[in-house]
């Protein structure tokens, strides 16, 4: 029955000629072979690529990470002249208020978003302009987030984003990003509410729920573990993410002494985060203490990396597991 | 905004004609199927739109207290010799129910009265869906839905601008076609509207609403061990059960059923038959059924619709053919329309 | 107020009073919560619109009073210098349109590659581990692909051909393939998912190989999609900065080059060097607000290829 609708006329045509030239061909499909080649040929040489980039990066900082790890973890960013002193502490102190601040201000007015344009907008013109929007904010490049931070935060108000570093600060930089993330949050959220099943909210609307008793109880239990893999996701694309950093003014070079991790205050000083760090070592190739900061720049990639896969591996965990458990 | 307020209006003028015309009901048993007062309303038949959640600007819930109370004081000097009336739950006049462009009911009237199961049959796409869904406004769920027409629900008209859609659903309770129990505990499911609604939100007071309610819908001797296991894990009839329990506990006046029992097999479709026979000292009901066996069995009075299909234009609308006693409408039948369907010729 | 919320049965006729409009109206204090709480969600949603609004302002402010003092003769020069007043547009977005090209080589093949085995021919349990992987690839950050192009892609592979093995524009182009490949084979799978399994069958059923029927009705079926896939991947591209802003070997300025094996300079890679370093943005007069006018040279590409990229994704839901 379906078959009339889904065979187009043009479509039908190339069938035919396909079949012809197929049954035409004799013995073994040589051709298909060679595809089916081509095809695993390029798969593997992506799955070579992903490897050498680890290995790469595992062989480089396999030295400071075996020799000093602990060391590397609680050292300053500094100079390259004292090395024993070289270390990551001020890079993941300032991830960490970055992903602070994605969590307060994203991670809330996303998944609001989210429950507004799903469940309680009507499917008019304007909803549909919020959505595009939406669409469109997730293509715009981050670096021009970066130019929106450097304006909105950084120049605007530095009175409250960092009186004593211009603006320059984690709280900006948190900002941000949290602006950043916004549309991935908003659009897993979306596609996490959209699959709830009509069902269970009619038979909530069914007893007297308000449209928010029946979002509370039950869209947002059913929806949660899609929610929080895009939550995880996002706070993982945040906190590997560099570019807006550069120019909401992070600190390359030497930052002072080591900050407490939950000094709250120094959020408004002047900051450092770990993409930083890397980019900033490794900027030093060719130069006299490239010996120094290429292998530690290696090490603080693998650092970041146990970070954001660590939340990617969870995520995509959490979505087949929830996959799996929906469909049966 | 002038549709706004031209639509505010006209709700207060259906209140005002709603006065004159209680005397009417009250005095003369019969009167309420009786053509003659359907046509007071009927010729303001107002225009609604459907409202979400019935947003209510604040003046206009201010007036509306102010009439409801001139309204309540009319209401209680009619009181005093008053003959009990026969109950009617509702009154549908002219109803017209539209998807988008999509003309889905036309002009229907019916009435139908308390603790009677009533049934709608006919063919697929002929709107008896639409009907029992517009009885407790989960039409409004659906944005392009719209309505003309009046539904009144006790004498008050259910898409008044004052009416909340959510109470409305409270009151009358609905049972959908595939069982659809929360993913929760078997006592959460039944604590659920409870619990929200604000009728009882722990303790004893909640422990006896779940369990009369499970008793009511016949599933309490099956389940009151394992009332923290999951709803899921009920056969399908139980389930179903458990969703008729559901309903229950937050005491509604009606229970709208549609095809509550398409979904199961014909033992547990027998339970929920013998079930509704009981429920009926308490409740009046609504089914949807594409059984006309079912119908048959269960109800005092069956609808018929049908679909209208326009020659000319070939749209089709859903229409109500032939509303009656059940068993008129299985062994004589006014209409050939009607006719044809129970014995079998179409549909 | 007569009544209270009190439960009324019809049939009980020794509670009942008579019914009013008031009875069908909810509590007061739960239906204004449930306004309030509407609100509060219709203002999140309508945040996404403030922030677009607010990255054109940006933009557009900024560029606005660049376009209007600049010598335009220096839009138009030898390269891009912006603290000594020579902001050659041109030799940013010919740095782009190379690298973004490079990209595209590396990344079309392998990512539709593996998009159409993982569609058409991995089995199952292929899939569900080859997935996972791509995933993982996908949320590798820019900067660690930035690393690794400058460090082992420029001198292994670029290196192999040219005598230049530090930065080039072709080592950081290859590292944004890279980081493309995960995109086009997600998008470009999805779509060939979305083809019907009755077209496989029908060509399938008239015995038309696996080949045939991947190259002849998958993919025409499923074109638009993979369109669309590559556009994204296209603004993707050029929108990346970290990768070319570490392994592109150019830092702060740039003479115009169109040598792909030669160190250059991006849109991206001139905001990110303008904006690094203790001083931050200072330099002539316009310095500053050169880095908005590229920004919003570059905002006007990747917008342009993602509103093209919906129409093709918008083409294929309706097909289906």
């Amino acid at each position: 029955m379906a078959f009339g609708k889904v065979l187009d006329d043009k479509t039908s045509a190339r069938i035919q000629r396909t079949v012809a030239s197929s049954i035409s061909r004799k013995g073994v499909d040589k051709k298909g072979t060679a595809f089916q080649m081509v095809l695993l040929t390029t798969l593997f040489i992506t799955m070579l690529i992903l490897v050498v980039l680890i290995f790469d990066v595992v062989q480089g900082g396999w030295e400071v990470l075996t020799t000093r790890l602990w060391g590397f973890m609680r050292g300053e960013i500094g100079s390259g002249t004292f090395p024993e002193r070289l270390g990551v502490q001020q890079g993941l102190y300032g991830s960490f208020w970055i992903a602070v601040f994605v969590a307060v201000f994203a991670f809330p007015i996303g998944i609001g978003s989210a429950i507004y344009l799903e469940e309680y907008s009507r499917k008019n013109k304007f909803s549909r302009f919020i959505e595009l929007n939406i669409r469109n904010l997730a293509g715009v490049p981050s670096i021009v987030y970066g130019l929106l931070g450097l304006f909105l935060f950084v120049e605007g108000i530095p009175f409250l984003t960092g009186p004593n570093s211009n603006g320059r600060s984690a709280t900006s930089a948190g900002l941000t990003l949290a602006v950043l993330v916004l549309p991935i949050v908003i659009i897993t959220a979306q596609e996490a509410l959209r699959a709830v099943p009509s069902g269970l909210k009619e038979g909530s609307y069914g007893v007297g729920a308000t449209r928010w008793e029946t979002i509370r109880y039950q869209s947002l239990p059913y929806a949660a573990p899609g929610i929080l893999t895009g939550t995880l996701l996002s706070m993982s694309r945040a906190i590997g993410e560099a570019a807006p950093l550069i120019l909401v003014g992070a600190t390359t070079g030497f930052l002072g002494s080591n900050p407490n991790i939950l000094d709250v205050g120094s959020v408004r000083e002047r900051f450092t985060a770990m993409p930083i760090v890397i980019t900033e070592w490794t900027q030093k190739t060719n130069t006299v203490n490239e010996d120094v900061f290429i292998p530690s720049a290696a090490a603080a990639i693998v650092v970041l990396l146990v970070f954001v896969l660590l939340l990617n591996i969870v995520a995509i965990y959490l979505r087949h597991y929830f996959e799996k458990k929906r469909e049966s | 905004m002038s549709t706004a307020s031209t639509f505010q209006d006209q709700s207060k003028l259906e209140n005002s004609i709603a006065i004159p015309e209680m005397p009417d009901r009250e005095t003369e048993p019969t009167a309420a199927a009786a053509p003659a007062t359907v046509a007071a309303p009927a010729a303001t038949t107002p225009t609604h739109a459907v409202e979400l959640s019935t947003p209510q600007s604040h003046s206009a819930f201010e007036a509306g207290t102010a009439q409801l109370e001139a309204e309540t004081a009319s209401d209680e000097a009619l009181e005093q010799d008053e003959v009990p009336a026969k109950n009617l739950v509702y009154k549908v006049n002219d109803l017209n129910v539209y998807y988008g462009d999509y003309h889905a009911l036309r002009n229907v009237d019916l009435e139908i009265e308390a603790n009677e199961i009533t049934a709608f049959i006919g063919p697929s796409g002929c709107g008896k869906t639409t009907l029992l869904r517009c009885f407790n406004r989960m039409n409004d769920l659906i944005p392009t839905a719209r309505i003309e027409g009046m539904i009144e629900y006790l004498g008050v008209n259910l898409y008044d601008s004052q009416v909340s859609a959510v109470e409305v659903r409270r009151r009358i309770g609905m049972v959908f076609q595939k069982p659809n129990p929360f993913p929760k505990s078997i006592f959460d499911n039944v604590a659920y509207g409870p619990r929200i609604t604000g009728l009882a939100k722990r303790g004893q007071a909640l422990n006896d609403i779940v369990e009369r309610s499970l008793q009511k819908a016949a599933l309490f001797d099956e389940v009151k061990d394992r009332l923290n296991n999951s709803a899921m894990g009920l056969s399908g009839g139980q389930q179903q059960r458990l969703c008729i329990a559901r309903a229950i506990a937050v005491n509604p006046d009606v229970l709208l059923m549609d095809e509550p029992c398409s979904a199961l097999d014909p033992v547990a479709t027998t339970r929920i038959e013998d079930l509704m026979n009981e429920l009926k000292q308490d409740y009046t009901i609504v089914i949807v059924t594409h059984n006309m066996q079912q119908a048959a069995r269960v109800s005092d009075m069956t609808a018929f619709f049908s679909v209208d299909v326009a020659s000319e234009t070939d749209t089709r609308t859903g229409i109500l053919v032939e509303y009656g006693k059940t068993e008129e409408i299985f062994s004589t039948p006014k209409d050939t329309r009607t006719e044809h369907y129970v014995t079998g010729r179409f549909g | 107020m007569t009544t209270t919320q009190q439960v009324q049965h019809v049939n009980s006729p020794e509670t009942k009073q008579p019914f009013t409009v008031e009875d069908l109206q909810m509590n007061p204090a739960r239906s204004n919560r449930q306004k309030a709480i509407a609100g509060v969600f219709a203002v999140t949603a309508v945040t996404s619109i403030a922030i677009s609004g607010l990255i054109l302002w940006t933009l557009l402010a900024e560029a606005w009073v660049f376009m209007v003092n600049v010598d335009w003769a220096s839009v138009w020069d030898i390269g891009w210098f912006p603290r000594r007043g020579i902001y050659d547009i041109k030799t940013l977005i010919v740095a782009s349109l190379i690298t973004t090209g490079i990209a595209m080589m590396v990344a079309t093949p392998l990512g539709l590659g593996a998009a159409i085995y993982l569609s058409e021919y991995a089995h199952p349990r292929v899939r569900s581990v080859i997935k996972p992987v791509l995933e993982v690839l996908a949320g590798i950050p820019s900067v660690v692909l930035g690393f690794f192009a400058l460090l082992w892609i420029a001198p292994n592979v670029v290196g192999s051909f040219s005598a230049n093995d530090a930065g080039s524009l072709a080592a950081a182009g290859i590292g944004v393939g890279i980081l493309t490949i995960p995109l086009i084979t997600s998008v470009s799978e999805d779509a060939m998912a979305a083809v019907p399994s009755s077209l496989r069958e029908a060509s399938q059923g008239l015995g038309a190989r696996k080949s045939a029927t991947t190259l002849r009705v998958v993919l025409p079926a499923a074109i638009s999609g993979i369109v669309a896939s590559l556009i994204i991947a296209v603004s993707r591209a050029i929108g990346e900065t970290m990768v070319v802003y570490i392994a592109g070997g150019a830092a702060q300025t740039a003479i115009y080059t169109d040598f792909p094996t030669e160190k250059g300079l991006t849109m991206t890679a001139a905001m990110a060097s303008q904006g690094s370093g203790t001083d931050n943005v200072v330099g002539e007069g316009l310095t500053f607000q050169s880095l908005y006018f590229v920004g919003l040279v570059l905002f006007v590409f990747t917008l342009g290829l993602n509103v093209i990229a919906s129409r093709f994704v918008n083409r294929i839901q309706e097909k289906y």
